[in-house]
């Protein structure tokens, strides 16, 4: 089995075009949680195959995208110290804190290093002992696990020159944020595959049924968005609430429970600022006090930092998916991929470095 | 960063306490944590993200999946109804 290339089919994916078509009476506005599938959209041209009464919103399901200002700031101080190897995911590098972003502290002589696995941090602070090693701990479900392992392994290792600086959020409570805002416009989500493949989808029914939205998980292959959307429009058709799982390959309603027990182990809630939406209760998960020893912001005192956001920016309203990306006076002019203001333009899988990257405000009316 | 990829496990192995894999994405090798999939084992397809799987793909339920969408596609053939350009 070729788990990529048979769940590209064309053939099969215009199947599912046609029963997209043949059930859908109305226009529908649907929502999908995550970066990635955003991107596979784009990439994979699939809003220009869909009929014009599925509108598909992109929402605030990329981590870069919604690491709050001060976070990156946080990093570029941190970064910045002699005596710290700073660790982070590739795309966190060009995201411009209020002055600067990472690439200029490394031009600058700081020692910033991508690594691929924040394992890769935990091995860089074991073969450099004389220096803090600190991973900037980002993303959603389904970089917790990961991340609060990296924690768990360093403490198995008595590692002292070891921490992190955590921004991790979490789906629900920004799909709460979303629903119960008096502008909304989603009436179906397609939900985030691995973000379930991590927790299961046990918490999204009682959300369901409270703002009486129905839900699809979903995958990020082609056929697999056109299963999710297909899924969805059918149960919308139909008036039906439901939580329905079309990633039946990699998702269970338990999701993974050794992922989920390392979490609470490392992790607790807590309240998040969410860069373009603002502040969520309970939104998101800090190291818990057993771990603060761990915790870069402890560790090199920089919990006071604030900033401002580029008031030219409407990436709270795209997130939140009341715009699109095209409909921002500068999009494309001030803003671009190589030059950012703000959150989604920042990331490969952020709303608006999508459509630029894949030319949609050519194609799509402002 | 946050893309899943599937990949393919070769083989496993241990590392300071850790289960670890070594896993193939369509050439490209990688090593990757198993600790979140621990019955995951050689010749099984997990979904790995920032080198860490958390979840051990099912075959089964992949061949249903496209079973399922090449009987949509059969049904519709049969029907004569015109693709989609």
């Amino acid at each position: 089995m070729n788990y990529i290339e048979s769940f590209r089919d064309p053939a099969l994916a215009q199947a599912l075009l046609q029963e997209i078509r043949a059930s859908i009476t109305r226009p529908w506005v649907l929502m999908e949680i995550c970066g990635g599938q955003t991107h596979a959209i784009m990439r994979h041209g699939l809003d220009q195959l869909l009929p014009p009464e599925v509108e598909l919103v992109h929402g605030p399901g990329c981590p870069v995208c919604v690491t709050p200002l001060e976070q990156i700031d946080r990093a570029l101080a941190i970064a910045s110290r002699p005596e710290v190897i700073f660790c982070s995911y590739g795309d966190m590098l060009r995201v411009p804190g209020s002055h600067r972003d990472l690439f200029s502290v490394r031009a600058a002589g700081g020692d910033v290093r991508v690594v691929y696995s924040p394992l890769d941090a935990v091995r860089i602070a074991q073969e450099n002992p004389e220096k803090q090693v600190v991973f900037f701990a980002i993303g959603f479900e389904t970089t917790a696990p990961p991340n609060a392992m990296s924690v768990l392994h360093a403490h198995h290792l008595g590692l002292r020159n070891y921490s992190v600086l955590v921004s991790h959020v979490r789906v629900p409570p920004a799909m709460h944020a979303i629903l119960g805002s008096p502008g909304n416009r989603v009436q179906g989500f397609l939900l985030a595959g691995h973000v379930c493949a991590v927790m299961g989808y046990h918490e999204y029914p009682p959300l369901a049924e409270q703002y009486r939205v129905p839900m699809v998980v979903t995958g990020f292959e082609p056929l697999d968005i056109l299963r999710g959307v297909h899924r969805l429009i059918r149960l919308l058709e139909h008036g039906a609430v439901r939580v329905e799982n079309a990633y039946e390959r990699a998702v269970t309603l338990e999701g993974n429970p050794a992922a989920q027990a390392v979490i609470r182990k490392v992790f607790e809630p807590c309240d998040r600022q969410w860069r373009g939406i603002g502040r969520i209760p309970q939104s998101g998960w800090q190291l818990r006090p057993e771990f603060s020893e761990f915790d870069a912001v402890r560790r090199f005192e920089v919990g006071e930092l604030r900033a401002r956001e580029s008031p030219l920016c409407i990436a709270g309203e795209i997130l939140q998916g009341r715009k699109k990306p095209h409909q921002c006076p500068a999009f494309g002019v001030q803003c671009t991929p190589q030059a950012p203001l703000g959150a989604t333009m920042v990331s490969a899988e952020g709303a608006c470095a999508a459509y630029y990257r894949y030319g949609r405000e050519r194609l799509l009316p402002r | 960063m946050c893309l899943g990829i599937p990949g393919k496990i070769t083989r496993t192995y241990e590392q300071d306490g850790l289960k670890m894999g070594r896993v193939d994405f369509g050439g490209t090798q990688r090593d990757v944590c198993l600790a979140y999939v621990p019955e995951a084992q050689a010749g099984q397809y997990v979904i790995v993200h920032v080198g860490f799987a958390i979840s051990v793909l099912s075959e089964e339920e992949a061949q249903q999946t496209l079973e399922a969408l090449q009987e949509l596609y059969d049904v519709q053939a049969e029907l004569g109804e015109e693709p989609l350009e």
